[in-house]
């Protein structure tokens, strides 16, 4: 009985609805979360698969960028437009260095 | 030095700048401005005769040049529409009781380096889906993996906001992907 109602109490304290748990999760990868948020949030994902898979997309996404910005940098076949350098290369003749 | 010396480092590291903007603002003509900005401020810099790291130097004056164009952007994605809600108007995405309104599904990401450059194409598009303004905060958050507390503070705004942001980014390319990259997914 009393256990009960102790796990209510507990319940209404530290359950997390998935739209909070989501946001945590978020950012997660911006802060390091308190304590109480890191409980909560752990709590939740032990108990939600959807929540779990949700915060192993996150996961997947950031990897994910990581490559396809690294791709683009590598990428010796795309270049300045011709157009573009040509005017940088005009400013810099107008634009002598500092004595 | 001379601005010859500087022409030379156009030819050499113009078309490197210009792809490292391009990868963060996915816009072509914001990234020749950038890179055009960078040149212009080095050739002006008292120390720049003395560089023996000229791609690393520009390079950083780069992501200066380029957190000035998030700034403007976070000025006016806070300004918009987009930020009425305090908690980033996430309606479409939870039903009333904050439940999931689509249950995210199992991903499966193949080691394949073909489907892999597939999934990288999806990526792309669904980044270039998002409000460029929001994108290019993302790309900056989630590439750079700048401190934080730096970008906030480098971009006047407030953190909570930018955890905002960068959550409907996320939750709206995450969807994105689902949607369209369905190959891979399993229910």
């Amino acid at each position: 009985m009393f256990r009960n109602q102790l796990a209510r109490g507990l319940e209404g304290l530290i359950m997390l609805s998935c739209k909070q748990a989501s946001q945590l999760t978020s950012q997660s990868l911006d802060r390091p979360l308190t304590l109480r948020e890191r409980f909560a949030l752990q709590l939740h994902l032990m108990i939600c698969k959807y929540c779990r898979r949700f915060s192993q997309h996150l996961q997947t996404l950031r990897a994910a960028i990581g490559k396809m910005v690294d791709s683009i940098e590598n990428n010796d076949t795309i270049k300045m437009p011709s157009a573009a350098k040509k005017r940088i290369a005009d400013q810099l003749a107008t634009n002598r260095p500092q004595p | 030095m001379t601005t010859a010396n500087m022409h030379d480092w156009l030819n050499d590291h113009g078309d490197f700048l210009y792809r490292f903007a391009l990868a963060r603002l996915r816009d072509p003509h914001l990234a020749e401005d950038v890179v055009q900005e960078t040149f212009l401020a080095a050739i002006k810099s008292p120390s720049f005769a003395e560089q023996s790291a000229p791609r690393t130097w520009l390079t950083g004056i780069l992501k200066h040049k380029i957190i000035d164009v998030m700034r403007k952007n976070v000025r006016e994605i806070a300004a918009s529409d987009l930020m009425d809600d305090e908690d980033g108007n996430m309606d479409e995405f939870f039903d009333e009781t904050g439940h999931w309104a689509e249950k995210p599904l199992a991903w499966d990401i193949p080691d394949n380096a073909l489907e892999q450059q597939q999934f990288l194409s999806i990526l792309q598009t669904c980044i270039d889906k998002l409000p460029a303004k929001l994108a290019q905060l993302f790309l900056m958050r989630d590439v750079h993996d700048t401190d934080n507390e730096e970008i906030c503070k480098e971009l006047n705004i407030t953190t909570t906001n930018a955890w905002v942001m960068l959550y409907r980014a996320r939750m709206g390319l995450r969807k994105c992907l689902e949607i369209n990259w369905l190959g891979g997914l399993k229910v």
